[in-house]
């Protein structure tokens, strides 16, 4: 793969309902903003890919929505339906397919629809739909299984909502950034068993965008450059029953496909920090133990052992993850965000001592059925 | 540098206006297998997939994890691409890059529609902006209305001329075994055909099907390998630019998305005389009046000439400029697949596949794809490798 | 800056639009729904290159990419592999909560079929025998099933 980088980043604070912001508007803030960042004007940018969701916009063709406040008149512009990671990685095939420099924007306002209906339509209309299943009943039945198969604990679960929402306090964009204990997630009313409120991200407006360059463009730019390593994604099988949900087939495939393009043989050594796709609480232990960095079950293990807490070996989430900000879409961009931050240094109070090589994950459908997995590094 | 690109195979089912047999993921799949089939490949050879339709006409959230039993998708790198009714483009150019990019060798590019399943106007209606263009303007109809009615005040064409594109495209499309609508019509029964929104009658505007494609795009080595003749891709350029339909309304310029994208498009590939250069095109036209403005955008003949163009005959198969063999999107309309059909038509051509529907000796080939805001995608197709 | 925000009163415009859907199941789906409805009974079908049994009934095998034309008669018992007692409400649902959702091994099937739990919330447990209940009344549709039941020893 030819050497292509990050030169450019922007998030915009995340938030419950932004009265005095439509989508529109937080495309073009983040739009401006990650070009201010990279010192660029939109006359830089060669091309465009914007990701929005037809469901969660409440709005056909929901690209149309954006695609001029992310700067794509009279440009090459296409869009990517599904999380962040997903877009970014078409952005970059784009750099690396002659296209030039890419500008990936996504956006995401919970707050203007009803999740409980957007993500009930992710599942079969005929067998599913009519179950009421959606996204929290869903993850509950993942997490059931998940705790079923390897003895764990809901406490073990709360312990990572503690940890991340503790590590969102030091993100000024974080949207629920909140200093609770295991006893307030024990304690904040179950959904669907094991998933409490606490357990659950919450539901937020927001947008997220990155610049990506080749090699020739990278020094045109102000910023110190965050090379793309390695990208891959991959999906499992669609019906819930037809998986096996305490394992994640899918997310190894992409995960040992990204660190053999990235030539990495240790992750657990070689990788400075995670920021991975915790939709769910439990999804963090799972989603490592898919990616690799411990054995099956374990996952829980590396936050008991201070592995994945700031300070530890591994931090994981130091952004305090999905868990305290999801502006749906966004997400996962988001997550590539605060890696480049980390990356660069420039990541204020919750920056990860030495950090030069980063993984940043999303996801995609019910349960994760989907991953995309990025390894992103200060070495070219 | 990217890599050489082709086409080497396609597939597509025989499109119907219901397909009450199988629900959507069994409709891609009989596309997906015949694309396989066509170039002589399992699902174990396809590296990634990338997929498009319009979410609301089917109500189907994530149609990549949704559909990968049907679209080879399962333990593959699969991604959604949608744009509207551009999205067939979109998505054949995403699978362009897909490869491009060097990271992998063979991508499936899928398009699909299974319009019979919802409510057209209403699933449609919402692209609009709800504060300023819901109420007033909305729908596919109006906005194409408005620019036809404004290209016959400016240039003095009549219906009749629109009428013959109609006749054409569907006199094509018998070719086709294909093609949704096999039924010939005449230039009498098109202007007999019920007014919706003036100037566009029922037989002016394209119908609605259930239908799906797939493209195998594969690199360089593994292309010359699977066809024995390729159609490389050539270039490929997009312009999405408007979101508000009053902002796109300067009629009097011409379908400016189209006019940027094929200069584009054209510049990369060399294309200076697109009517004598091209062999054939497969152009994304939804009406009538379509066939006669935006082949003049295309600069096949210049301002006004497009009735003449067209009546001359130098669109009709044997023509100069042979356009939809395949009977185009008057014929076969699903939606998230019809601009996907239009590079896979057009790359047939160039592999020679094409039946009864070939253009003898065919080697470069122009496919559009339309939607959105007056959007506009292009792709060029050429026997020639870059 | 935004402060006026919370002391104004928002103008809205209100509108709605209905959007119709009718969708195709399909001839393998319809022969599932048809057995439910007509005779009570539950088919899956096996994938002749893998072996997989599936329910719901597929078209085609997504690993293997062949038409599945074996048809099966699957029981109407099977193991719990997973599930959640549903404590939020939501209109989609087809029961109050507290429900459960279960991801049931019915006997003969190879993959977890989804379905509700309505009773017997308590001692639901993994590993437990359900059974299918069947409505008096069916339609041709998933809840033809009206829930599975605990099975006691």
């Amino acid at each position: 793969m030819e050497n292509i980088a990050i030169v450019g980043v922007a998030q915009t604070p995340f938030k419950g309902r932004m009265r005095d912001k439509t989508c529109y508007d937080l495309v073009y803030e983040v739009t401006r903003d990650a070009l201010d960042d990279a010192g660029m004007g939109i006359e830089d940018i060669d091309n465009v890919i914007t990701v929005s969701n037809d469901f969660l916009d409440g709005r056909t063709i929901s690209s149309m929505a954006v695609g001029e406040a992310a700067g794509a008149h009279d440009k090459n512009v296409s869009t990517v339906e599904g999380d962040g990671t997903f877009g970014a990685f078409y952005g970059a095939m784009r750099t690396l397919g002659g296209l030039g420099t890419t500008l990936v924007v996504a956006h995401g306002k919970g707050s203007e629809g009803d999740m409980r209906f957007v993500t009930n339509a992710m599942f079969d209309p005929v067998f599913q739909r009519h179950l009421g299943i959606e996204s929290i009943s869903s993850a509950a039945l993942q997490a059931n299984v998940y705790m079923d198969r390897y003895g764990l604990t809901e406490e073990e679960f709360a312990r990572v909502s503690v940890k991340n929402h503790q590590n969102g306090r030091k993100n000024p964009f974080a949207h629920l950034a909140l200093d609770i204990d295991v006893d307030d997630v024990m304690e904040s009313g179950m959904l669907a068993d094991p998933i409490k409120r606490l357990d659950c991200s919450p539901v937020s407006d927001g947008a997220a965008a990155i610049v990506i360059a080749g090699e020739g463009f990278v020094p045109k730019a102000k910023t110190t450059p965050v090379w793309i390593r390695g990208v891959a994604h991959c999906a499992d099988a669609f019906f819930l029953g037809d998986r096996d949900l305490a394992r994640s087939p899918a997310l190894r495939n992409a995960a040992d496909r990204a660190f053999e393009m990235a030539a990495i043989t240790d992750p657990l050594k070689e990788i400075d920090l995670v920021e991975l796709y915790d939709a769910f609480s439990y999804m963090e232990p799972l989603w490592l133990e898919g990616m690799g960095f411990c054995g099956a079950g374990e996952g829980c293990g590396l936050l008991k052992d201070g592995v994945t807490a700031m300070g530890g070996a591994l931090p994981v989430n130091p952004s305090g993850g999905v868990l305290s900000a999801h502006a749906l879409l966004a997400a996962g961009l988001a997550r590539i965000v605060e890696a480049v931050l980390q990356l660069r240094g420039e990541a204020g109070d919750r920056q990860v001592a030495g950090a030069r090589t980063a993984l940043a994950h999303g996801v995609n459908g019910p349960c994760g059925q989907s991953h995309c997995v990025w390894i992103i590094s200060r070495d070219r | 540098m990217p890599r050489n690109v082709a086409i080497v195979g396609t597939g597509q089912t025989d499109h119907k206006s219901h397909r009450p047999d199988v629900n959507g993921r069994e409709m891609i799949y009989e596309a997906v297998t015949r694309a396989l089939r066509d170039c002589d490949l399992t699902i174990k050879d396809v590296d990634a997939v990338v997929i498009g339709n319009m979410d609301h006409f089917e109500s189907i959230n994530y149609v990549d994890t949704w559909s990968v039993e049907g679209s080879s998708g399962f333990m593959k790198p699969i991604m959604k691409v949608t744009t509207g009714g551009t999205t067939g483009t979109s998505v054949a150019i995403a699978a362009y890059y897909h490869v491009a990019s060097g990271l992998f060798d063979r991508v499936l590019a899928i398009g699909w529609e299974k319009n019979s399943e919802s409510d057209t106007t209403a699933a449609i209606v919402t692209c609009s902006d709800p504060v300023w263009d819901r109420s007033s303007y909305s729908g596919a109809i109006p906005s194409l209305a408005t620019e036809a009615t404004a290209y016959m005040e400016q240039y003095g064409a009549v219906q009749e001329d629109a009428a013959r594109v109609a006749v054409r495209d569907r006199t094509h499309a018998l070719n086709n075994p294909h093609a949704h609508l096999r039924k010939p019509i005449t230039l009498e029964e098109v202007m007999a055909s019920p007014m919706l929104a003036y100037p566009i009658k029922l037989l002016d505007v394209c119908p609605r099907t259930d239908g799906a494609c797939a493209v195998l795009f594969a690199e360089d080595g593994a292309a010359r390998k699977l066809a024995s003749r390729p159609a490389w891709v050539k270039s490929c350029a997009v312009r999405h630019t408007f979101s508000w339909f009053g902002d796109s309304t300067d009629y009097d310029k011409g379908l400016v998305s189209l006019q940027r994208a094929s200069r584009e498009a054209y510049d990369k590939a060399g294309i200076t005389r697109p009517s004598e250069q091209f062999d054939v095109a497969e152009l994304y036209l939804p009406y009538t009046y379509a066939g006669l403005k935006w082949i003049e955008d295309l600069g096949f003949c210049g301002p006004g000439e497009g009735p003449r163009f067209v009546a001359d005959g130098h669109t009709d198969m044997g023509g100069t400029i042979p356009v939809n063999p395949s009977g185009g999107v008057i014929s076969t309309n699903c939606i998230g697949a019809t601009a996907l059909l239009r590079v896979a038509e057009a790359s047939i051509q160039i592999m020679g596949k094409g039946g009864a529907r070939q253009v003898p000796g065919a080697r470069l080939a122009l496919a559009t794809g339309f939607g959105g805001c007056f959007w506009s995608d292009v792709m060029i197709l050429s026997a020639d490798r870059p | 800056m935004t402060g006026w925000l919370d002391d104004t009163a928002a103008l809205t415009l209100k509108g709605r639009i209905a959007v119709p859907y009718t969708w195709w199941v399909g001839e393998t789906g319809s022969r599932f729904l048809i057995a439910l409805r007509d005779e009570g009974k539950i088919l899956g079908n096996r994938c002749a290159a893998c072996g997989t049994v599936y329910v719901p009934p597929r078209k085609n095998c997504g690993r293997c990419f062949e038409d599945v034309t074996e048809w099966v008669e699957l029981g109407t018992e099977g193991v719990v592999t997973g599930h959640t007692v549903v404590r939020a409400a939501f209109p989609m649902q087809p029961a109050e909560p507290p429900f459960a959702y279960a991801l049931i091994r019915l006997d003969g099937a190879d993959v977890d079929f989804l379905h509700i739990v309505r009773k017997d919330l308590d001692r639901l447990r993994n590993g437990m025998r359900v059974r299918a209940r069947f409505r008096e009344e069916r339609t041709g549709h998933i809840l033809d099933i009206e829930d599975f039941e605990v099975l006691d020893g």
